[in-house]
């Protein structure tokens, strides 16, 4: 049983630090890049922007959709990990862990292969539906009958039924000949996030947040123990699938606007939780902008590398987390 | 003593099999782009065949099938040893993240090294054990609790994310490839058996050659290694000194096999588990029925691929990765306790 736990921190100086963070990382992700550009040139392009001036268009067109772009994915990576670990009660668990991302991966191959011309609001639906379907198996084989969600067992199941998914998704890739390569299933890659899928998919990650953020008084008591979340009068079904579903849409958003990328919702709530408790009122909001900051810093790297895939990056630096956090036993928060 | 029945059946089972993975191969070797009948197949092989028949069967179809016979019984054989030697029914080493280990040395080794063509292919195996040792032994050392040991679970959680930490680093470095490289990985890690040269057995087929046998020789240690760690003990048997040198072998066995055939995964976990649901767990029993149903299942595997998707195939890691990931949720389904 987990019990309410002070972090180290302040929440309201933590937060504020965070942001800065998040502010002066995104200054830094426009600024650099092959074409060099001057400080006061982003703010030209922001507010007085020249349609005719080749590094406004530079920043308007390609490094600011993809920063945007970075930081929403981030987000929904993050909140998504953080409410299926409390949902769950699974320190180890995460998006691409238990069969969200890989799920999200093979229905948008699915539709690269019948709808080639799909909008994107229906490649983010087609990503919501794999989550669903994938997350939803590995929850019902890893539910084992008799501890409720055992974290060995979900992350074994999630293993299998990603390699199962992953095989389909390069199966149906190889047997459609779409043009993505093998490895856009499995390394994620920001590079190519323009303003029409920004403005679909940033309305639905921040309304989910929103919506999370609301619940997160529910999802803190339940984080207490089933029983005494029923005793205190609380829905259980209803908030745990509620939760969970928003937790797919947002995994789904990012698979189809990113690929796929592991670890960030691992890490980033563990983190946080480390740093301000573990009441999700304050979890959430913050897990939302340090998952905007590391798949900032973490894009901003894989460009200074030559376009090596953010994902791959990502698994660096989390799987030493992971091991580290195996080690402890799993143990949540 | 062993039942004399268990015995027979043993025999009818390998009979059996063995029939399965010649017809296979008559099915893998006259189907593709070039037809060649079954009486022509089988003419050609007792070398009476017509000399376009020949040439194409002797130097482009024969290797590989040779090489997807060997792959398969390897990798059934190491899995068989991981699960026994670990007592974990659903240890792999595709699932256990040694093939990606040996991937990600390879391709290490390909970005780094100066490859000379002509020796790549012998030093290929060895590069890939190089690979898939370190991390077994990471793995190992990582899943080590004190008190308790190796624990089943913490060495397949490890083992999970070792296995998407070594892929992500193989991206990462194929990023930095030129084109043909970095294709030649992202095949391999679908599980492409790429090695399709007469050469590529003469590098492979010596592990094998030593390594099955020293196993199959070792199948009664095997049989009270699985059993309570006191038994083996009591029985004689150094536990420490015989785990570490058969894990090594099964670890050696499996990348020798993913660096000719590329990183498949799940034939070492089908091959066992089928295996002992005909003969039961007697390691002199069941080792040489997986050896033969891994074989099988990859030749099988090989050849749907090509089947379905010509001339380029789908490579058969991806083939039993679609059999093979349902069944390893069916067997976690049934064993309740991991």
């Amino acid at each position: 049983m987990t019990t309410k736990r002070k972090g180290k921190l302040n929440f309201t100086a933590t937060f504020s630090i965070a942001c800065v963070l998040l502010i002066i990382a995104l200054m830094i992700s426009i600024l650099y890049g092959d074409a060099k550009i001057h400080l006061t040139t982003i703010f030209e392009a922001i507010f007085d922007y020249n349609p005719k001036n080749q590094q406004h268009n530079i920043i308007s067109e390609i490094r600011i959709p993809r920063d945007i772009g970075a930081i929403l994915v981030g987000v929904a990576l993050g909140t998504s990990g953080a409410v299926i670990q409390g949902v769950t009660k699974n320190g180890l668990a995460d998006p691409s862990l238990i069969g969200l991302n890989s799920g999200a991966a093979f229905m948008l191959a699915l539709t690269f292969a019948f709808y080639p011309t799909a909008p994107f609001l229906v490649m983010m639906f087609a990503g919501f539906i794999g989550a669903l379907i994938g997350g939803f198996i590995v929850l019902m084989i890893g539910r084992s009958r008799s501890d409720g969600f055992n974290p060995m067992r979900i992350i074994l199941a999630g293993a299998a039924v990603s390699a199962l998914l992953t095989a389909l998704s390069q199966g149906v890739a190889l047997l459609f000949r779409l043009n993505q390569s093998l490895t856009f299933w499995s390394a994620g890659g920001v590079s190519g996030t323009t303003w029409n899928q920004l403005m679909w998919a940033a309305p639905f990650i921040l309304v989910s947040l929103v919506i999370i953020v609301s619940m997160s008084k529910q999802l803190t008591i339940l984080n207490l123990g089933e029983t005494l979340a029923k005793g205190l009068g609380q829905n259980v079904a209803f908030t745990r699938g509620i939760t969970l579903i928003l937790s797919m849409i947002l995994a789904g958003i990012a698979v189809a606007m990113v690929g796929q990328i592991a670890f960030v919702g691992l890490m980033v709530p563990h983190i946080v939780r480390y740093l301000v408790g573990t009441d999700y009122a304050r979890v959430i909001p913050l897990t939302a902008v340090v998952g905007g900051l590391l798949l900032l810093v973490a894009d901003t790297i894989a460009r200074m590398l030559g376009e090596a895939p953010v994902g791959a990056i990502i698994s660096f630096i989390g799987v030493p987390y992971f091991l580290y956090l195996v080690k402890r036993g799993g143990r949540f928060s | 003593m062993i039942d004399p029945k268990l015995k027979r059946k043993q025999w009818y089972a390998m009979i059996i099999l063995t029939i399965c993975v010649l017809l296979a191969c008559a099915w893998s070797m006259t189907s593709g782009e070039y037809k060649m009948s079954m009486g022509a197949f089988f003419k050609t092989l007792i070398g009476q065949g017509e000399y376009t028949d020949t040439l194409i069967l002797m130097e482009f179809r024969l290797p590989r099938m040779v090489i997807t016979i060997l792959a398969g019984a390897a990798l059934a054989m190491s899995g068989a040893i991981i699960q026994s030697v670990t007592r974990n029914p659903l240890a792999e080493p595709g699932i256990l993240g040694i093939n990606a280990g040996s991937g990600f040395v390879i391709s290490l080794f390909i970005v780094v090294g100066q490859v000379d063509a002509d020796n790549f292919i012998y030093v290929l195996p060895i590069i890939s054990m190089i690979g898939g040792v370190l991390t077994a032994l990471i793995i190992f050392s990582f899943s080590y609790n004190k008190g308790e040991g190796i624990t089943p679970a913490s060495m397949v959680l490890v083992g999970v994310g070792m296995a998407s930490a070594l892929s992500g680093g193989s991206l990462t470095l194929m990023s930095t490839f030129d084109e043909d490289q970095s294709e030649f990985i992202a095949s391999w890690l679908a599980g492409n058996i790429w090695g399709d040269e007469w050469a590529f057995v003469i590098a492979f087929l010596p592990w094998v050659i030593v390594l099955i046998p020293y196993l199959l020789i070792k199948a009664n240690v095997l049989n009270l290694l699985n059993t309570h760690q006191h038994i083996a003990q009591g029985v004689g048997v150094k536990i420490g000194r015989e785990r570490i040198v058969l894990l090594l072998v099964a670890v050696l066995l499996s990348s020798a096999a993913v660096s000719v055939a590329g990183a498949i995964g799940f034939i070492g976990l089908l091959g066992p588990h089928m295996a002992k649901s005909i003969v039961g767990p007697r390691h002199q029993l069941f080792l040489p029925l997986a050896v033969l149903i891994g074989a099988f299942l990859l030749v099988f595997a090989d050849t749907v691929g090509q089947v379905i998707l010509q001339p380029s195939g789908i490579p058969a890691g991806i083939v039993v990765a679609i059999v093979g990931a349902p069944y390893f949720l069916y067997l976690m389904y049934k064993t309740k306790s991991v």
